[in-house]
């Protein structure tokens, strides 16, 4: 894909209108399995759509769970999915009920199967298909709509980190957030287990002094649930790239928020608000609240991803140093190499080069530039290296969390 | 005296450096006050002493401490796992395997 020079924060592009007034730049069926009893039932639907827009997502868990249901119900009304098959075995606890009319409120098609009333694994397969196959068809009449920078929302991740994924993509991904926040648009950075040891000069960042504390106290929560776990955000890998401990990975990350004013905190499934068409930068708080009871925070990137897609990001940017390839159901993840050792051996899965800034070849500015007209390329329909490899991954676990406190999100 | 152009001060306050790119046991590195030869081999990213540090300093990088020396390092020793920890959770090794090229 070749960067077109001339695209900068008054770009505009054709999305997908949605009834509820946001603006996607996908437009994808997602099947939904509602308990891993449904997961192949649903794969198999899927299967039949390979090249076609079609996502598998689900929830594994036979228990209930508000956190999964709320994850659900965002993902399934984000902008960029235009409906839904919700796949359900028929004794599991998820609330499709619920689901499916959030799922019809938003205006969009969604259909419920249950495998035991449709009388087992083959009808419930060929009754999914033929509606994924009407369904692809009304999708072709989804209004087009202008889109512009302020539309978006973009998330940021870290995965596969090592030392040089704080000196080249992190920091690379932080100049192309605050031209997106300068344009109008809303950006996420997240982990706050992988800001343990930042807490003070980020809080000094924050737009009220009552949101500092906010976000000292999430980070504080953070490193009270890993102590408890053992185990930091923290993989054996990220030593053997020549990170030594917790806190300087989490310098590393902090890179990527850039240096805006942090204009609130926020949980799985908020969605950021837009004020008077301002942008923001936002701190997802990733970490559960009250005692530690589902295990570890997000299972890996992947859960991290999900999370962040259902705060209404559009687009993914993925810092990684060792080579992560993964991409994500949904939304589209654009990958931003830090290490050009891992470029040359891994470039198929790589969109940015950002590992260059150390052999001499460009600067950070420039690297930054490029990230912020890839973004807007992907978001005007251009594939990513990951969408083209056919990687849609997906993962949700349990999870708690209390409301937002009062301070989280200043007018 | 500046510094090797194959190290990264990331902040003047520092007391460590960054490889930009491998570099090979035997190699003379130029440090800011004196030049001295690695026994070992240094893979890009990792630190480098910029000085002498003693057990228990905190370790800087990008300006802010990142952990403490927990002996004494001599300047233009690798500073990793072996010579310093972190101030709030221990790192999780995987048991002598390596998915990294070697230098």
């Amino acid at each position: 894909m070749n960067i077109d020079s001339h695209i900068d924060a008054a770009f505009e592009w054709q999305g997908y209108a949605r009834q509820d007034g946001r603006k996607g730049i996908r437009n994808t069926l997602v099947v939904v399995y509602l308990v891993e009893c449904a997961h192949h039932v649903s794969r198999e639907i899927v299967a039949a759509f390979r090249d076609q827009e079609v996502h598998l997502i689900g929830f594994g868990g036979c228990y209930p769970n508000a956190y999964a249901l709320r994850m659900l119900q965002q993902l399934c009304t984000h902008p960029n999915v235009g409906g839904a098959l919700l796949v359900s075995l028929g004794c599991e606890s998820m609330d499709r009920k619920t689901l499916a009319q959030t799922i019809r409120e938003s205006g969009r098609p969604v259909q419920t199967l249950v495998i035991q009333r449709e009388g087992g694994t083959r009808k419930t397969i060929e009754a999914g298909r033929a509606w994924i196959q009407s369904t692809l068809e009304a999708l072709n009449d989804v209004p087009r709509v202008p889109m512009k920078v302020s539309d978006l929302v973009i998330g940021t991740i870290c995965g596969g980190s090592d030392a040089t994924s704080g000196l080249t993509a992190n920091p690379g991904i932080g100049r192309a957030f605050d031209q997106f926040v300068q344009a109008g648009a809303r950006t996420i950075f997240e982990e706050t287990g992988e800001l343990i040891g930042c807490e003070s000069i980020m809080a000094e960042r924050a737009r009220t002094p009552e949101l500092a504390r906010e976000l000292v106290a999430s980070v504080e929560k953070a490193g009270a649930y890993y102590a408890t776990l053992g185990h930091g955000s923290f993989a054996p890998g990220n030593a053997e790239g020549g990170l030594t401990t917790q806190e300087e990975k989490s310098m590393g990350a902090y890179a990527k928020s850039g240096a805006s004013n942090i204009s609130g905190l926020i949980k799985p499934g908020d969605i950021p608000p837009q004020k008077d068409g301002r942008g923001g930068l936002y701190l997802l708080d990733v970490v559960p609240d009250g005692p530690v009871r589902f295990g570890f925070p997000n299972i890996n990137d992947v859960a991290e991803i999900g999370e962040l897609i259902a705060c209404g990001s559009h687009v993914i940017l993925f810092a990684t140093g060792l080579g992560s390839v993964v991409g994500s159901a949904i939304s589209p993840v654009v990958k931003v190499c830090a290490n050009p050792e891992t470029y040359r051996r891994m470039s198929e899965d790589m969109d940015v080069n950002a590992g260059r800034i150390l052999e001499g070849e460009s600067t950070l500015d420039e690297v930054g530039q490029e990230i912020f007209a890839r973004t807007l390329q992907t978001a005007a329909g251009a594939k990513t290296a990951s969408e083209s490899l056919g990687h849609q991954e997906f993962v949700l676990t349990y999870k708690s969390f209390a409301p937002l406190g009062p301070s989280c999100l200043p007018n | 005296m500046n510094h090797d152009s194959r190290l990264l001060l990331l902040s003047p306050r520092d007391n460590v450096f960054v490889a930009r790119v491998g570099i090979r046991a035997g190699e003379t590195l130029r440090l800011s006050e004196q030049a001295i030869t690695t026994s070992v081999a240094i893979p890009l990213g990792f630190k480098v002493a910029a000085r002498a540090l003693t057990a228990g300093e905190k370790i800087l990088k990008y300006g802010a401490s990142i952990g403490s020396a927990t002996c004494d390092i001599a300047a233009g020793e690798t500073v990793h796992l072996h010579n310093m920890q972190s101030d709030y959770l221990p790192t999780y090794e995987r048991e002598k395997e390596r998915f990294v090229d070697e230098h």
